[in-house]
């Protein structure tokens, strides 16, 4: 993958100095994208990157509107135009697959604490709201005429143990992935049924999300 | 609800992979004068007539568009190189060969916007299809290996767009094996006994070695 000169201005939280200094925000950017494109449920909101990147294309707006204004040559402005529409366009994409993920796993994410906590504030307020306008919407159209034994959105019937309506992400997709480092024998379950794989620096595996979980969070493991 | 791409087969859309190629770094020579670019991406320049400096792809595009540049011919694409690929791969029945990760993309790109600056541009254009041709057939026969011993699949090499698109295949189809994968398996152990570097066969531990 590139890796574009500049100002590391990105606080990503890899204890390694190196790639401290040269990940930018733009490179940080994109690598949020591709993980949440790829990752079968919801990522942690990186609340941090989102707020700089629309202070640093709400500057760079302003620094073209000027230019525009000054009669910069076209040839520039332009330039700086395309750059901030693919930065618009990473973000952008990287908040609607999100919000796709949040729709689709509504009822879910609501219930666990966890997963709502990695949502951020507007995600969790239109979350509500898509939950309630679906529970609205069962309710009127189905429920209501279901015996009475069976009118919850969440349960099956008033005798399921769980929720077992209720739409999960489905853990155990393979995904596509490649690690940073050399990471050494890693052991795929906790059962131990799976023996330990070896995970090399820069090759790409295909493996089980559950498995690799915790990596994608520390950000060890990129996911392509 | 807005989506770029299909949620339900590949992650990503050619597009979008042709938008993480753009930023692929590549020598153009610029013909004209002009300032350093602060971009949100990085800082580009300054950029003087004849004095070679490296840009990201879709910076380079765009200045070869409007004439202000040419673009210089990555060297992983000059013929020597491909054909040398090329040998290698229809010589390997099971490796691939070491190439930039978006091989596929970025040639394209150059060939469209940038065939005046490619030196036998029908070769090269040859080359690379064949060497698309000959990788797509190894992937082919690389995934029969996929058995019920499989937890993780060691995809050496590929690039970008042959990831994108076996990747539903092979999620759905290690996916059904895991599902019906059970404990009773483990006797099986012995029955595959060797162990191709490509499809990292990993029940038992074994050293990988090619056949």
């Amino acid at each position: 993958m590139a890796s574009s000169t500049g100002d590391g201005s990105g606080f990503s939280g890899m204890d390694d100095y190196e790639s401290l200094i040269s990940t930018t925000d733009a490179e940080l950017l994109k690598r949020a994208w591709r993980n949440e494109k790829a990752a079968p449920e919801i990522l942690r909101f990186e609340a941090s990157l989102v707020q700089r990147s629309r202070e640093q294309i709400q500057l760079m707006e302003e620094t073209v509107e000027e230019y525009t204004k000054n009669g910069v040559d076209a040839l520039s402005v332009s330039l700086y135009q395309m750059d901030l529409d693919r930065t618009l366009f990473l973000l952008r994409s990287y908040l609607r697959t999100r919000l796709q993920k949040i729709e689709k796993y509504a009822f879910h994410i609501q219930k666990t604490s966890e997963l709502w906590n990695l949502l951020s504030k507007q995600e969790q307020t239109f979350a509500k709201r898509c939950t309630d306008d679906m529970e609205q919407l069962f309710e009127q159209s189905v429920l209501s005429k279901l015996p009475d034994r069976y009118k919850s959105h969440l349960k099956q019937s008033v005798i399921s143990e769980e929720d077992d309506m209720v739409p999960e992400a489905q853990l155990d997709t393979f995904v596509i992935c490649r690690c940073k480092r050399f990471l050494g024998a890693f052991q795929l379950d906790e059962t131990g049924v799976e023996k330990p794989v070896d995970l090399e620096a820069d090759d790409l595996y295909a493996l089980r999300y559950k498995s690799i979980k915790p990596l994608v969070e520390s950000g060890q493991v990129d996911l392509v | 609800m807005a989506s770029q791409s299909d949620p339900h087969g590949s992650a990503f859309s050619a597009a979008e992979l042709e938008f993480l190629a753009e930023d692929e770094m590549v020598e153009i020579v610029p013909n004209m004068r002009m300032d350093p670019l602060n971009l949100i991406s990085g800082d580009f320049g300054p950029f003087r007539p004849q004095i070679a400096t490296q840009v990201p792809l879709w910076l380079a595009v765009a200045l070869k568009k409007r004439g202000k540049c040419t673009i210089r011919l990555p060297d992983w694409m000059s013929v020597e190189k491909l054909t040398q690929v090329l040998e290698a791969e229809r010589d390997s029945a099971r490796d691939f060969q070491p190439l930039p990760f978006h091989y596929v993309e970025i040639s394209r790109l150059l060939f469209d916007h940038a065939r005046d600056d490619i030196p036998d541009i029908y070769m090269v254009r040859s080359l690379i299809e064949d060497i698309k041709d000959v990788r797509f057939h190894k992937i082919g026969t690389g995934l029969e290996i996929i058995s019920e011993r499989t937890y993780a699949v060691k995809l050496l090499n590929l690039s970008a767009m042959e990831v994108n698109i076996v990747r539903p295949f092979v999620a759905k189809a290690l996916e059904t094996f895991y599902k019906l994968d059970s404990p009773e398996m483990i006797q099986d152990a012995e029955r595959r006994p060797d162990a191709r570097s490509q499809a990292a066969d990993r029940g038992p531990r074994r050293p990988l070695r090619p056949r």
